[in-house]
């Protein structure tokens, strides 16, 4: 594999098949695993994603504090700067505290940078106590402060760090996206291959449900269907409910994809070749066709991630999707929708960077990995 | 022409009649009929409940009946123009709906000429000048504009909307006009009010078509035709808009159909969030009071539309290539 680096290097000029034959020993998924590296900002882009679910899996250790832990002195405090210098020397990254002050004819809280009052910042400080993925019991986070406030991005209504509670937002929000599209996928692979292979009337019908579900404006029925979802259920529940609800209407652009490519591998002599064996359909499906398309499905399904994203920050949002005590991105943005709060608090859409942020690594990498994964495509 | 168009307005009815069972769906799929919430009400607003009364009116609407029955009972009273009654507002559904959905049209059709008006221009200027700086900085805010939430745009531009005139919602017209009888003063304050969340709404929908603009455009630009009326010495300007340009529409144009669905999506989210007195807050509204007739009907209602609008830009584009018209 070091040879292989060393001489097709990243961005460089590819070996041209006749002069040299790694291209023709390498394996298709070398072949796409070179293409997309050649990818920089798919590369980078993936780079981010795999840090973010990395913060989701490892939130409790990541996060300064507990996502619940609040203290009312410190409501809508603006985020605190990390500082690395004071009077011009270099020292130990530290930040400032800050005092506060109640308007007593607004009722409003303003607060102050007190130089005066200097945390600096520590490694694994001991903190709110915590039970990691509900099996090490532990009270050490990454980064903190050991005495004062460390609140990176400000806090929230109830004076809770909002750092803390997007990284936890994200094991909601993010694995969201990957669980929808597992689903999606089943769906998607299982109507839009009995579409392909079969053709005729099968094909007829599933066509004009796909069509049906592409052609209607998806919101209103996500929304409607999350209204059905009982009330009494507890917020793991919901969030399967949300998910499920999520891909019953967003398989069909998976759907399409593997029906196109079963009309146009149906045709090919190696398919029949393996009927004429006596392979049988499900062999011919799995153990022949499948190989050829999944590059491609993989791409997809990435570019199909987002959508589920967005569509559960957008029923948090409005508040049809998760509710309160569940913490995701959409659920936080919430807090956002009053204007008056938000024109005194801005760090509140910080939520909304991260799902910026995700959503356009996503479409990176998933334009990267489809480009890659085009076998006509000059390497 | 008249012969695909009649073909198409019958392939979209069955089309219609499964928006039809999805919307009936939706009103039954919350426990308990019209009638307990109808009971609920009355309880809530302490008056008396009479069985006797609540039993008679549920023979009356028919809700003993199968739901099969109760289905077909409720679509031909919906093509006769009766959508049911909303509980929460006590008012037919079809008045609600057309006070409020005119504005949802205006403000959809508004962000439809918006994406348009900025992505054709954008998609010719990335194509000609290919890898150029403006190319990639027009990529990159494509990307981004792509990844926007809508609500969070809506959202921003309130804030900076509430900023600079202190009020916490945009409304589609200024004080005076809201009540005034419709004058030409009245619209100039609506286009100078709904550009706003035509904007808000449009963006996301710009981004992709500025994409499929600016591939089409790449791949007539390679074609023969184009060097040979190059070779002959047309001017470049007139060169690109007599032939690549027009043929590069095509594709821009079949996308109004499934740019509309977004578009629907996106006015609900962008109404709510800068409130306005769209069909948006009174779906929300329904939706959490668990009115479903309101409910249900505006999912019928937005879907027809969609679907509607998606057969005129079909009609269209057959009007403008004739190679569609006979592929159907």
């Amino acid at each position: 594999m070091a040879v292989m680096e060393e001489r097709i290097p990243t961005g460089g000029k590819a070996p041209s098949p006749t002069t040299d034959d790694t291209l023709l020993v390498a394996t298709q998924w070398q072949l796409i695993r070179w293409k997309f590296l050649r990818h920089r900002v798919a590369v980078a882009a993936l780079a981010v994603i795999v840090l973010f679910y990395l913060a989701a899996i490892f939130a409790e250790f990541l996060s300064p504090y507990d996502p619940t832990h609040h203290d009312t002195d410190y409501m809508f405090m603006p985020p605190q700067r990390v500082h690395f210098r004071e009077n011009g020397v270099w020292q130990r990254p530290f930040v400032y505290g800050m005092t506060s002050e109640m308007d007593m004819a607004t009722f409003r809280t303003t607060y102050e940078v007190d130089p005066t009052q200097k945390f600096p910042i520590h490694f694994f400080v001991k903190g709110d106590p915590y039970t990691m993925w509900g099996l090490f019991e532990s009270d050490i986070h990454l980064l903190g402060v050991e005495e004062g406030t460390f609140f990176l991005l400000g806090t929230d209504k109830m004076g809770r760090d909002l750092l803390s509670r997007i990284i936890y937002g994200g094991r909601i929000s993010l694995s969201v996206g990957l669980l929808g599209i597992a689903i999606s996928f089943i769906i998607g692979i299982v109507m839009g291959g009995i579409s392909g292979y079969y053709g005729g009337v099968t094909d007829l019908i599933i066509q004009r449900i796909i069509e049906f579900l592409r052609s209607i404006p998806t919101l209103p029925l996500w929304m409607a269907l999350s209204v059905a979802l009982p009330p009494t259920w507890s917020v793991v529940q919901t969030y399967f409910g949300i998910v499920v609800i999520l891909s019953l209407v967003g398989w069909t652009g998976l759907a399409r994809v593997v029906r196109g490519k079963f009309m146009s591998l149906r045709e090919e002599e190696y398919i029949m070749a393996a009927q004429l064996n006596g392979s049988n359909e499900a062999r011919i499906i799995f153990k022949h066709m499948l190989p050829s398309f999944t590059s491609h499905v993989i791409a997809s399904l990435t570019l199909s991630v987002p959508g589920m994203i967005l569509g559960e920050t957008a029923l948090s949002f409005i508040g049809l999707g998760l509710q309160a005590p569940a913490i995701s991105w959409g659920v936080l943005l919430k807090d956002a929708q009053r204007i008056i709060v938000l024109a005194d608090s801005p760090w509140l859409l910080a939520p909304g960077l991260f799902v910026i942020v995700a959503i356009l690594c996503f479409n990176f990498v998933g334009d990267g990995l489809r480009d890659a994964a085009d076998p006509y495509a000059s390497i | 022409m008249l012969g695909f168009i009649a073909r198409r307005i019958l392939l979209m009815i069955p089309t219609l009649f499964v928006v039809s069972i999805i919307s009936f769906i939706i009103i039954e799929a919350p426990p308990g009929d019209f009638m307990d919430a109808y009971v609920n009400q009355l309880i809530q607003q302490q008056e008396a409940v009479d069985p006797a009364q609540i039993a008679s009116l549920r023979l009356r609407y028919g809700l003993d009946q199968p739901t099969y029955i109760r289905y077909f009972r409720w679509l031909g009273n919906i093509l006769q123009g009766d959508l049911g009654r909303s509980l929460e507002w006590n008012q037919p559904v079809s008045k609600l709906l057309a006070d409020r959905l005119p504005w949802s049209l205006a403000i959809s059709i508004a962000s439809l000429l918006f994406a348009y008006a900025l992505a054709i221009p954008i998609g010719l200027y990335s194509a000609t000048h290919q890898y150029s700086v403006g190319d990639y900085l027009f990529t990159l805010i494509g990307f981004i504009g792509l990844a926007t939430p809508n609500f969070l745009l809506a959202l921003l531009i309130l804030w900076y909307y509430f900023v600079a005139t202190g009020n916490v919602a945009v409304g589609l017209f200024s004080d005076e006009y809201i009540v005034a009888p419709w004058s030409f003063g009245k619209f100039v304050d609506l286009l100078q009010h709904i550009w706003l969340p035509a904007v808000v709404v449009g963006t996301a929908g710009t981004a992709g078509l500025i994409r499929v603009m600016r591939a089409n455009l790449l791949d007539e630009l390679e074609r023969p035709y184009v060097m040979v009326a190059r070779s002959k010495g047309l001017s470049e300007g007139k060169l690109l808009v007599k032939y690549p340009f027009r043929i590069a529409m095509n594709p821009v144009a079949s996308t109004i159909g499934w740019t509309l669905p977004a578009l629907v999506n996106g006015e609900l989210l962008a109404s709510l969030v800068l409130g306005l007195p769209t069909i948006a807050p009174l779906f929300v509204g329904a939706l959490l009071s668990q009115d479903m007739f309101l409910a249900g009907s505006i999912v019928m209602i937005l879907s027809s539309l969609t679907l509607i609008g998606t057969l005129i830009s079909d009609i269209v584009l057959a009007w403008l290539d004739p190679r569609i018209r006979e592929a159907i």
